[in-house]
């Protein structure tokens, strides 16, 4: 499964990226803003998305609006990884069309359930 | 004006996220000390992970280190067995600080406040200066991996 990790942080993406490394997932991608991403996504092939809220350039919510208003991407099930815990930023990611959403700080298991549930129900 | 004030009880949002995030993310229990009132801008600490608060609330929150125990936090909280600063330990006390902050959030919900990204301070006996007229809090924690002040300097906006 190919999948791409969105964070400007490093360390957010190394530790997102241990943890799907442990699932057997070995294809991950990495961009670093939102904007990085839509480009990275423009390759195709992707089925997942871990996407973190607050980046500069374009934000994830921004991004995940113009992956899920692209014909070619919307299909692709977005997770947002953020420590935007707010219901109403939560229910703003939902309605947005992202699949499940992750808040920070997580522990592996959590973040290793949720992504287990929204590749569950892809296939 | 704002009618809206911070109390010494808006500081319990980001205690409560230092511990939790400590917890869940680098797997140690971190103990909060005894909240003080800052005074002065010297930190006897070697790195602090920044975020800058706006919106209905202005400020800072900072979380600061001594070297050994950045170095083992990072270690512990990303995975990695760095033994010196690099590019890589920077980054994760940013992203610590980021979560700290970003999960506090909700605790601060009257005041609507937006979050920067995080910024972060190297060097021996730093300073870092708050806003004027803020009231500026430290909480001590005390970890296994060794100890860390939390700084909050907040005021409501005006």
């Amino acid at each position: 499964m190919k999948i791409l990790l969105v964070d400007d942080s490093n360390t957010m993406r190394r530790i997102e990226k241990n943890t799907l490394e442990k699932m057997g997932y070995t294809e991950v991608h990495e961009a670093t803003d939102g904007a990085d991403a839509i480009r990275k996504l423009g390759a195709g092939g992707f089925e997942l998305v871990l996407m973190d809220w607050n980046m500069p350039n374009m934000t994830g919510i921004e991004a995940l609006k113009a992956i899920k208003a692209d014909p070619a991407l919307k299909a692709v099930p977005v997770i947002m990884v953020t420590s935007e815990s707010e219901k109403t930023r939560i229910l703003e990611a939902i309605q947005a069309g992202a699949a499940n959403y992750v808040v920070k700080p997580f522990q592996p298991e959590t973040l290793q359930e949720k992504i287990s549930a929204v590749t569950q129900k892809a296939k | 004006m704002s009618q809206l004030k911070i109390k010494v009880e808006h500081i319990n949002p980001f205690v409560t996220s230092t511990i939790e995030t400590f917890a869940k993310m680098v797997g140690v229990e971190a103990k909060p000390g005894k909240l003080m009132v800052k005074k002065g801008n010297k930190e006897d600490y070697d790195i602090s992970g920044i975020i800058g608060i706006s919106g209905g609330a202005k400020g800072m929150v900072a979380l600061s280190f001594p070297k050994s125990t950045a170095l083992r936090v990072t270690n512990k909280f990303v995975g990695t067995a760095y033994e010196e600063m690099n590019a890589d330990t920077i980054d994760a006390i940013g992203e610590l600080a980021n979560i700290v902050v970003g999960y506090a959030k909700k605790g601060l919900s009257e005041f609507n406040v937006l979050i920067s990204l995080p910024s972060v301070i190297t060097g021996t006996n730093h300073q870092i200066m708050e806003p004027k007229d803020v009231f500026s809090f430290i909480v001590p924690f005390e970890t296994p991996l060794g100890g860390f002040h939390l700084l909050v300097s907040l005021k409501a906006a005006e």
